[in-house]
């Protein structure tokens, strides 16, 4: 990794949510990964002190040295720290620590990484933690694009909508009054079947509710477990829905145009919901 | 026609609750954090003092929010008044008086 002039092309992605549990560390490790496999040089942090859990999705929590806070401490560089992804070329990962106080993240630590990073990558991908706390607004204080994970559930809609308010107020293109934060709606755990029943808040729901962009719907797929505990990003599997349903997501989010897929219903998933699990 | 309404998936399902339960919220929660500006309380004090001078209300009877919806914005002013016959002669007394003042 040669170091290069300013890289001002460099962005910096939030994924919150404000609910724990929606899919911000999944969407994290598959967005990351698609952005990587389409060869642009990624990192992917992750924000949770305390309660790690990239390094497991991303299945390189073996690999673990030194972490975040170790290189806002000057206790390591970030050559030392990032782990290299080794299924896919590009893929950075950047661990947060198990251990330390969350106090240990400060803003200008965390502007000082950041502003080391944006030399070496194309995209930094900021996984948040859940709640509004300190750590989730130190994630999405340096924020250019914010991807909104929300269920199709009613406390994950009003949490995101809350998110929508902070990012509006107290990020850093909020405060300064530069161009806003970019956002864009990634619903997940998206059951067609029982939304199409009206059991389920659909699609359009809850964009109406949102007002903010749709960049993607992942289905509820048993495939996300599956490779959550094979410790490989459901990107990478390229024979389930959800896999390609990140895979459209990560092509939309570098500007193609794509049709939404599985929003309605199909035989074959409902059977694989009825014997998946 | 019977038949066929129980063949097609309702609408009416706990998702439209949901839905609904959520805009409310989240419309009353935007007023509160995402989207108030500064100078809403001070518009509602003087909004209720113009509407005093000609009927009496509460505090409770004006509400004033403010929604925004892609690039415009919706200022929403609800003043329930009291009791219709005052409302006529009130209103009345208002229009002669704008009359004259043409």
């Amino acid at each position: 990794m040669e170091l290069q002039e300013d890289n001002n092309l460099a962005r910096v992605i939030v994924v919150t949510s404000g609910k724990g549990g929606v899919g911000k560390t999944t969407t994290s490790a598959s967005f990351a990964t698609g952005l990587a496999q389409r060869g642009h040089k990624t990192v992917v942090i992750d924000f949770d002190v305390g309660l790690r859990n990239l390094d497991l999705i991303m299945g390189c929590e073996r690999r673990v040295v030194y972490d975040f806070v170790n290189v806002i401490n000057n206790e390591a560089n970030l050559n030392q720290t990032l782990i290299k992804d080794k299924r896919v070329e590009n893929l950075y990962i950047l661990p947060a620590s198990q251990t330390r106080d969350k106090d240990a993240v400060t803003r200008d630590g965390v502007d000082r990484v950041l502003k080391e990073l944006k030399q070496r990558f194309d995209y930094i991908i900021c996984d948040s933690p859940a709640g509004i706390e300190r750590g989730a607004l130190m994630a999405l204080y340096f924020a250019d694009d914010a991807l909104v994970v929300t269920n199709p559930e009613v406390s994950s809609v009003r949490d995101s909508d809350r998110i929508l308010g902070i990012l509006a107020s107290k990020s850093r293109r909020a405060e300064q009054g530069d161009e806003p934060v970019k956002e864009h709606l990634v619903i997940a755990r998206y059951a067609p079947l029982r939304a199409n029943r009206g059991d389920m808040l659909s699609v359009d729901d809850v964009i109406e509710i949102l007002g903010i962009p749709l960049l993607g719907v992942i289905p509820e797929s048993s495939s996300v477990l599956q490779s959550s505990n094979a410790g490989v990003p459901v990107i990478l599997e390229d024979n389930s829905d959800a896999g390609k349903a990140y895979g459209d997501l990560v092509d939309r989010f570098l500007g193609e145009e794509l049709p939404h897929r599985f929003l309605t219903v199909e035989k074959k998933g409902f059977l694989r919901r009825l014997f998946g699990n | 026609m019977g038949l066929l309404s129980y063949f097609r998936p309702t609408p009416q399902g706990s998702a439209a609750v949901a839905k609904e339960r959520l805009q409310i919220i989240v419309a009353h929660e935007r007023s509160g954090h995402r989207y108030s500006p500064g100078w809403l309380p001070a518009l509602k004090r003087e909004l209720m003092d113009v509407v005093r001078k000609y009927v009496s209300i509460d505090q409770d009877h004006i509400k004033v929010h403010l929604d925004r919806k892609d690039n415009y914005e919706i200022l929403e002013l609800n003043i329930v008044l009291p009791e219709e016959s005052n409302i006529r002669k009130e209103a009345s007394s208002i229009r002669e008086e704008s009359s004259i003042r043409k």
